[in-house]
């Protein structure tokens, strides 16, 4: 029977089917773990006396809470949060004593746990992935089965390296055209979550396709991705091809030799069969796409960068009129404004959804020669070591900080504000991260979505820029 | 886990929609390692003001909605992070149900290993709740989970779904990681048959 590429994944993975009384049960191939949502399953399993099973198929990075400021003297980045460093030291004791591989922080292989296990070729097509983190679809780009789990499924997998799960709808999200120029992966997500709203995607795994999905680069497929969870969906899925395999050849942990034919010949069986169905359907003409951002203080509250914020007595439905009129109190902004020429405080380039080496080229393209607006904070924050030394290798870092910028350590940094990097009350920020809850990147900091190239815009114009009118900068 | 069967208590409504896990408990009280003391948290932002004190007007600070057990929410409630503190300061906080109209996917399943109970009712029995909870903060309302039976204090009586395994964990107090715990066979013949495509140790 044609299935599709998740069905394809789904069921080769199951341990156990789902029955009338039980979920699947389904076998994990990678478990990713960082320091924030794995300590009280370590000590789940302590209290049991379990061991982790698949030790070998477990990986640990520090991320979330840890400092992105530079190093002391001797090459270490110091932890003064007392209680972050008390997390850290917890799950280094935990993968000692658990046998689990660690990148430690300030160690080469460190980084935002989404970022590392793509530029390991750890992420394969075909596999399925978890994480204690919800941005863990970022790994569907490739092709896996990657999503969220809590902390006492994180027990779980560690434990028995199987999860239970009740299998998901399918949503086909279809995006042909060819991008303008400006327009971006962050844009494509934007809109989609727009249009589908932040619930739209629940309990679903999302396969993005279209000729403007193909034309994407492995980066650009993990911009969209990591987003899904922000459209409900804890899966988004893009089927691999020749720009996978390419991006995944070479790393450390690819196959080599005739390991690799052997594994690039089943992964071209994943792609979703013609004949398939999906129990959803969205369409997005990416002819007509242009830069988005965000208004409000959730993901779906986004335009198109030359609208105007919406006015919530147009909306019928009164809860969503309450839930805008909030959402307008807490940004300070007025229904029928542009944001075009708003003024910020902050630029952050960084995060899973938007800190590889390709964000941060495109963004050090257009700045270069150009000046962070005076008043404007700017910070570049790399997703992981092997991004900051590349950049650092093709002269990045010298970009950004001949324009004012701040070149940071590896990690979450402002995306969630854990480790000290945080907007204060009341400021703007403009950022290529992933939520603008209310206070997720610092108490009363009010945050815009964008891509890189708006984002680098802002910072040089001091307020809310479309990119495309600096576009002959790039 | 605690077994859970049922609850009667008092209720408090957050009519908002789209309540994130940032909004439930923000991140900087993440760095905790262990599940205790969390309630204190527990919507933080939107209780305290900047110097600590508590906002008057948000309704968990209301001495009518001390001890009320059951938070009647907004559409989409919990969507966000995957964040397990989430329930955990929700249950810190006293809550032992929470119902909405709507449940973002993690949230729910982090709920229920925990034994917070998410209720999904239609939105004019949502609407009548948020209204009763806001009206007479001392009605009560009653949730049986054997029967699936949301109790209105008016004596109407609604079914709610929850799927066959949560319920029998919850009813029996049976944690999920020990039933997968006794599927070692099967596990270790599903790992027989597939050839590992993956070894982090052998590089690192
Ligand atoms: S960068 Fe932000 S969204 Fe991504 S894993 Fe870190 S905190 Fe989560």
């Amino acid at each position: 029977m044609a299935q599709t590429l998740f069905e394809k994944v789904w069921n080769s993975h199951l341990v156990k089917p789902q029955t009338a009384e039980t979920p699947a049960v389904l076998y994990i191939d990678l478990h990713l773990v960082h320091e924030v949502t794995s300590p009280q399953a370590f000590t789940l399993l302590r209290e049991r006396g379990l061991k982790v099973r698949r030790p070998d198929k477990t990986l640990a990075t520090m991320d979330h809470s840890t400092p992105t400021t530079p190093r002391n003297l001797d090459g270490i980045i110091p932890v003064t949060d007392q209680q972050a460093a008390f997390q850290l030291d917890f799950l280094t004791k935990n993968c000692q004593e658990f046998g689990i591989p660690l990148y430690a922080l300030g160690t080469e292989n460190q980084g935002i746990v989404h970022v590392i296990g793509p530029e390991q070729g750890l992420t394969q097509p075909g596999m399925t992935i978890v994480c204690g983190d919800s941005h863990t679809s970022t790994h569907g780009a490739f092709g896996a089965l990657a999503f969220g789990i809590g902390t006492s499924e994180v027990g779980h997998v560690l434990a028995t390296q199987t999860l239970l799960q009740s299998k998901p709808k399918t949503m086909a999200i279809r995006v042909d055209g060819t991008l303008q120029p400006g327009v971006t992966a962050k844009d494509i997500i934007l809109a989609i979550i727009a249009k589908i709203g932040v619930g739209g995607g629940t309990g679903y795994v999302l396969e993005y396709m279209g000729s403007a999905i193909r034309a994407l680069s492995m980066e650009g497929r993990m911009t969209i991705c990591n987003m899904s969870i922000e459209g409900g969906a804890r899966a988004g899925m893009i089927a691999p091809d020749d720009t996978t395999y390419d991006y995944i050849a070479g790393r450390t942990y690819a196959p080599k030799g005739a390991d690799w034919d052997r594994a690039v010949a089943q992964w071209r069986t994943l792609p979703t069969d013609p004949e398939a169905t999906f129990d959803a359907e969205v369409v997005l003409d990416g002819d007509a796409l242009i830069p988005m951002i965000t208004y409000g203080t959730n993901p779906g509250m986004g335009m198109k960068i030359t609208d105007r914020v919406p006015d919530p007595d147009h909306l019928g439905d009164v809860s969503q009129k309450i839930a805008l009129d909030k959402a307008l109190r807490y940004m300070d902004l007025q229904p029928g404004q542009s944001l075009l020429g708003k003024a910020v405080n902050v630029v952050f380039v960084g995060s899973c959804t938007n800190s590889r080496i390709t964000d941060l080229r495109e963004a050090a393209r257009m700045i270069e020669g150009q000046r962070v607006a005076e008043g404007v904070r700017m910070m570049v924050v790399p997703g992981s070591q092997r991004v900051k030394a590349q950049a650092e290798a093709e002269g990045l870092d010298q970009i950004f900080r001949a324009a004012g910028a701040e070149w940071r350590e590896a990690g979450c940094s402002m995306c969630i504000a854990m480790n000290g990097d945080q907007l204060q009350p009341g400021e703007y920020a403009v950022s290529t991260s992933n939520r603008n809850f209310e206070g997720r990147q610092g108490k009363g900091g009010r945050t815009f979505l964008a891509s890189p190239l708006t984002a680098v815009a802002t910072a040089i114009n001091g307020v809310i820029t479309d990119p495309r009118e600096l576009l002959e900068r790039v | 886990m605690e077994a859970f069967s049922a609850v009667q208590g008092r209720t408090v409504a957050l009519p908002i929609n789209d309540i994130d896990t940032d909004q439930i408990i923000p991140a900087r009280y993440l760095k905790v390692t262990d599940k205790d003391g969390l309630g204190s948290a527990c919507f933080s932002d939107w209780r305290y003001n900047a110097d600590g004190s508590p906002k008057p007007e948000f309704p968990l600070n209301q001495t009518a909605y001390q001890g009320a057990q059951v938070l009647i929410a907004g559409h989409n409630f919990g969507c966000g992070s995957s964040r397990e503190h989430a329930p955990w300061a929700l249950m810190g906080a006293g809550f032992k149900a929470v119902i909405s109209t709507y449940f973002a996917d993690i949230f729910k399943n982090n709920a229920l290993k925990n034994g917070l109970l998410p209720v999904v009712v239609d939105a004019d029995t949502q609407q009548q709740l948020i209204s009763l909870a806001q009206e007479d903060p001392t009605s009560e309302v009653s949730i049986d989970l054997a029967s699936q039976t949301l109790t209105l204090p008016d004596g109407r009586a609604i079914t709610f779904p929850i799927d066959p395994f949560s319920k029998y964990c919850l009813l029996n107090g049976v944690d999920q990681l020990g039933f997968l715990l006794g599927l070692e066979n099967e596990i270790q013949s599903y790992e027989v048959d597939h050839r590992d495509r993956i070894n982090t140790l052998a590089v690192s």
